[in-house]
């Protein structure tokens, strides 16, 4: 604990009295005039978003409309280049010690899983507690163990990641990053890799997850899921934000042409 | 048999349509020509060694060999018997072997990583290293460092001098050697109970860790207290080393350690030679951490340290360890280039002067190769062993 | 905000920007730049003063060397001993003309869009080997005789190599699908057969054959030493061959050799249509890179008495007439190889980058 912990407060408290003028509250994510190229490749265009502490996004869109990357930028698995990304009020610079204290406290939940193979379940939920949060190994486990029963696989939790199914790996997943206790979880297509028979097992612990009322940002192509959690539905395309409304706008009255057709498509069949 | 077949399928095909009759008349037809080649090879050898007139069996290994060695790690001198060569051949061959294994791991790892290095000029010099050196014939730059870089050093008269101890000549390298004296064994023990604490604080380390999640610099410590203590013991005890420096007595040094230009110039090809592979197979074996693993423990909150540290190391050495053996066992079969430039190894003084003077081929070759035999096996076993153990588990 | 004509605000790419990110980003890639680039410059200098610009190029003999620099006219006036051997000068044609055939076979190779270029690799495999076997001996159409003790330099390690590969090619098939096979009998024999000639040193195989192949034979049946160097190196490569060729193997789908029985494939034609033309394709860079080592391990032959491009150089570095120019004739031992080496190993690469995507797809 100790140094970061101090210097994160410190920054907080001066990045929140320069925003002072925004409101009340400011929201735990703002993204201000971002913009992001891959070489010459414009990927994400002018985009703008502010999410409130408790708020459930869905981002949807075609593939290569820039979603992905757009959620990798906020806890900077990816750089952007022109505009602001402030989240927790530590804005996202080439600063290290800011990058950390942001990481620790977004968790994210990857396409294909990613958990690590060499370990077990139960140590791949306490690595990063033990390490960074340095937490006694006892509270580790046990806490990790509590987030495993809500991922309803405790019983896995001496496996090793090969040894589960698609759909087990992903709620594992899910579980390590909720070890960290983090304010904000994002979800980056989770359930795209996964078996049909599988997603709902997936779905529902994010449901769950849901309704605990953590911040969540999802980048999904399940549309039932947005009907049943989330505050808004952001519409991507081209790397630029199409739409943004409440779900219920959104699937019933969507306003953009691009909008109407990609619902058009995959509400098809 | 023939009969159990017809036994279990009365309607059964033809004896040679059965395939089960087939697959045994084959493998009675592979063992029969094999023992009709091996009877056949031991009768034409047989026969031309009693016509050449050499005698069979071991009994030679108890003969005196008559022949003077250049450098044995075991007391030998010619007077002592074939059998005694033998072992002069083998630890020579085992010396220079772990020599080399040592260096080519370190500078392996060392190129590999610079290989990956973020700095444009290490990266391409590591580069050039590794394409030029990999696709040079080692016996040729095991001739080069030999003939061409120390057959070229001065006669010891003009030795190379490096602070009037260390002398550098076309006889070899001589460097003092130590000479413990009375009171060194205080040293000694310091050392060991460094060890002892080191061990001690790691295991209280780990287990603090466990209970408070508070992390020693367990390294830092335990680096500090196996330099300083034995250091200290050593002037509590007043100094008890002396050196022997090597001093020119008529056309050669005498006195120190002698290291042999055979065995330097078969040590440094050697090394540099297997280096160039272990450095490949620690790039690609770093490489093969995919990179949604680097990223999974980025997003965790992990340092860049503690991610290499946790996550792509120990993915990244279960990719590297099997080639890295294979590439060691080639370092110890290719240490019987030593032949060729007169290091006295195994092939050399007991494959080569030995089975000269005593004819005994069959005999020696078969000594010969069931030593590469039994190391190459053993390496393997280990191998298995390991990879049984660190295999990652999948359903 | 007209998005799709913004340029990304990356600054334009100078060269000090571009040191500053490569070269000098933290404190010790900035030491670590220093120390290494001081190494290199130091060496680089010197290096190219002795090789190049005090170098002697032309003249008779060592005389004409000044002692500055390489003594480069040493490979020129002895360059026929190496590449020849001791090859009779007026019948050196026939070497040629195998020199050309090969470059004839194999250069398609490396050229993605040549016409037919199968069809010259095959001629390489097969016609090519076969008219070598009457051309560099002669003996046969009034062509005159050749002794192979004549043989030597850059020839003969080709001849070794070539020979080398394409005699355990067929061996390593055989003991690749013993290794493979059901009968426990055959496999163990393959196994044994393997592990055993993979364990030992090339050197002692090279000593044993030398030494005791002629103990093995009947009395009055002998091979000249070249021969029985070919016989050595041909049984322990087909050991490393037959490695190479069981990973392909392995890597064919289960499904193919399925697919093959449903036919109702024997096992030779299952083997013969349906795997092995998978398998050895996919194990070609493999092949490619045994050959690389096998081209590399034949300067051992010296040891037993050859006369290969080592074996050359190294018996001239010892000749009186000249002083001092080891190193030259190492460093162009050293250049031959690594062209050959560095070149095939380059193809090799990039044959295994197309296999890659090609499989996966």
């Amino acid at each position: 604990m100790g140094n970061p912990m101090t210097e994160q407060t410190q920054t907080s408290e001066v990045q929140s009295s320069a925003q002072g003028e925004t409101g009340k509250n400011p929201g735990i994510i703002r993204v201000e005039g971002m913009h992001k190229w891959y070489g010459d490749f414009h990927v994400l265009k002018d985009l703008n978003l502010t999410i409130k502490q408790g708020e459930r996004i869905v981002i949807c869109g075609p593939s290569g409309s820039g979603k992905s990357t757009f959620i990798r930028c906020i806890n900077r698995l990816e750089e952007h280049q022109q505009g602001k990304i402030i989240v927790d009020n530590v804005e996202l610079t080439d600063d290290i010690r800011h990058i950390d204290n942001v990481r620790r406290e977004v968790g994210m939940v990857f396409q294909h899983f990613n958990l690590f193979p060499h370990l077990t379940v139960l140590e791949n939920c306490c690595l990063s507690p033990i390490w960074v949060r340095k937490i006694p190994r006892k509270e580790a486990e046990a806490s990790a163990m509590e987030y495993l029963e809500r991922v309803k696989i405790p019983d896995q939790a001496h496996k090793f990641p090969g040894q589960l199914s698609g759909g087990q790996q992903q709620r594992v997943a899910i579980a390590r990053a909720l070890c960290m206790k983090p304010k904000i979880m994002l979800f980056d297509e989770p359930t795209s890799a996964l078996d049909p028979e599988m997603i709902k097992e997936v779905l529902d612990v994010m449901i769950e997850l849901a309704g605990s009322g953590m911040t969540m940002l999802c980048v999904t192509h399940e549309m039932g899921f947005a009907k049943t959690v989330a505050d808004r539905v952001i519409f991507m395309d081209g790397g630029e934000i199409v739409e943004e409304a409440p779900p219920h706008d959104f699937f019933s009255n969507p306003q953009e042409p691009r909008t109407q057709q990609f619902l058009k498509q995959i509400l098809a069949h | 048999m023939k009969k159990q077949t017809v036994d279990s399928k009365p309607a059964g095909p033809k004896p040679w349509y059965d395939p089960r009759v087939r697959s045994l008349f084959f493998q009675v037809v592979a063992i029969a020509a094999v023992f009709w080649a091996g009877w056949t090879l031991v009768e034409n050898t047989l026969s031309n060694m009693e016509s050449r007139g050499i005698s069979t069996g071991f009994g030679f290994l108890e003969e005196t060999a008559g022949f003077g060695i250049i450098m044995s790690l075991v007391p030998y001198d010619a007077t002592m018997s074939y059998g005694r060569t033998f072992w002069v051949g083998l630890t020579n061959t085992l010396l220079v072997s772990v020599m080399g294994i040592i260096a080519a791991t370190l500078l392996g790892f060392l190129i590999g990583v610079a290989r990956l290095s973020s700095n444009w000029l290490v990266a391409k010099v590591s580069l050039f290293y590794i394409e030029v050196i990999r696709n040079i014939p080692l016996l040729l730059q095991i001739f080069f460092w030999y003939f061409a870089v120390l057959g070229a050093l001065p006669s010891p008269r003009q030795s190379i001098e490096v602070g009037g101890t260390m002398f550098l000549n076309n006889r070899g390298l001589y460097v003092p050697e130590p000479l413990t004296q009375d009171g060194f064994g205080l040293v000694w023990g310091a050392l060991l109970v460094a060890i002892a604490a080191v061990v001690c604080i790691r295991i209280w380390a780990k287990k603090r860790q466990l209970a408070t999640g508070q992390i020693f610099p367990t390294f830092k410590v335990g680096v500090a207290i196996l330099v300083l203590l034995p250091v200290l013991a050593y002037f509590v005890a007043g100094s008890p080393l002396e050196w022997e420096v090597p001093a020119l007595k008529g056309f050669n040094f005498g006195g120190g350690i002698t290291i042999i230009p055979e065995l330097a110039a078969l040590w440094l090809a050697l090394s540099l030679y297997t280096a160039s592979f272990i450095a490949e197979i620690v790039r690609s074996g770093i490489l093969s951490v995919s990179k949604g693993q680097t990223e999974a423990s980025k997003a965790l909150g992990l340092s860049n340290g503690l991610t290499l540290r946790l996550v792509v190391i120990p993915q990244a050495m279960r990719v590297i360890i099997p080639p890295l053996t294979s590439q060691y066992l080639n370092l110890a079969k290719n240490s019987s280039l030593a032949t060729a430039i007169g290091y006295p190894d195994l092939v050399a003084v007991f494959m080569g002067t030995t089975l000269n003077q005593t004819g005994q081929a069959v005999e020696v070759v078969a000594i010969t190769m069931a030593v590469y035999l039994t190391i190459s096996l053993s390496i393997s076993l280990f191998m298995n062993i390991y990879n049984r153990a660190v295999a990652i588990k999948e359903r | 905000m007209t998005e799709s004509t913004m340029k990304p605000p990356k600054k334009a790419l100078t060269p000090v920007k571009w040191m500053r990110e490569h070269l000098f980003s933290t404190w010790y890639n900035a030491l670590l730049t220093v120390v290494v680039g001081y190494l290199v410059v130091t060496s680089v200098g010197p290096i190219l003063n002795w090789a190049l610009f005090d170098a002697d190029f032309l003249g008779a003999d060592a005389s004409d060397c000044s002692g500055a620099g390489a003594c480069w006219l040493f490979i020129d006036q002895r360059l026929n001993f190496f590449i020849y051997g001791f090859y009779p000068d007026e019948l050196q044609w026939r070497v040629d003309l195998m020199f050309l055939l090969l470059a004839v076979a194999f250069v398609p190779q490396f050229i993605e869009r040549f016409p037919a270029r199968k069809w010259f690799g095959i001629f390489g495999m097969t016609g090519l080997p076969v008219i070598g076997y009457f051309l560099i001996p002669g003996g046969l159409f009034g062509l005159e005789a050749v002794e192979s003790t004549k043989w030597g330099g850059l020839m003969l390690t080709l001849i070794l190599a070539y020979i080398g590969i394409l005699a355990s090619l067929p061996i390593g098939i055989l003991l690749a699908l013993g290794r493979r096979s059901e009968m426990p009998i055959i496999r163990g024999l393959s196994v044994v057969f393997i592990e055993v000639w993979r364990a030992v040193p090339l050197i002692t195989v090279l000593f044993m054959a030398s030494v005791m192949l002629p103990l093995f034979l009947p009395e009055g049946m002998n091979f000249e030493k070249l021969m029985r160097a070919l016989i050595g190196i041909t049984l322990w490569q087909s050991a490393y061959m037959a490695e190479v060729i069981r990973g392909g193997l392995q890597a064919i789908p289960r499904g193919q050799y399925e697919a093959a029985d449903a036919l109702g494939l024997g096992y030779w034609r299952k083997m013969g249509l349906v795997v092995l033309p998978q398998a050895l394709k996919l194990v070609i860079p493999g092949i490619v890179n045994t050959f690389i080592a096998l081209f590399k391990d034949t300067t051992l032959v010296l040891i037993i008495g050859l006369f290969d491009v080592l074996g050359t150089v190294q018996s001239t570095v010892t000749d009186p007439a000249w002083q001092n120019v080891a190193v030259e004739g190492y460093v162009f031992v050293a250049f031959c190889f690594w062209i050959f080496c560095f070149g095939i190993s380059r193809y090799s690469q990039n044959l295994e980058r197309k296999l890659d995507t090609g499989h996966k797809t």
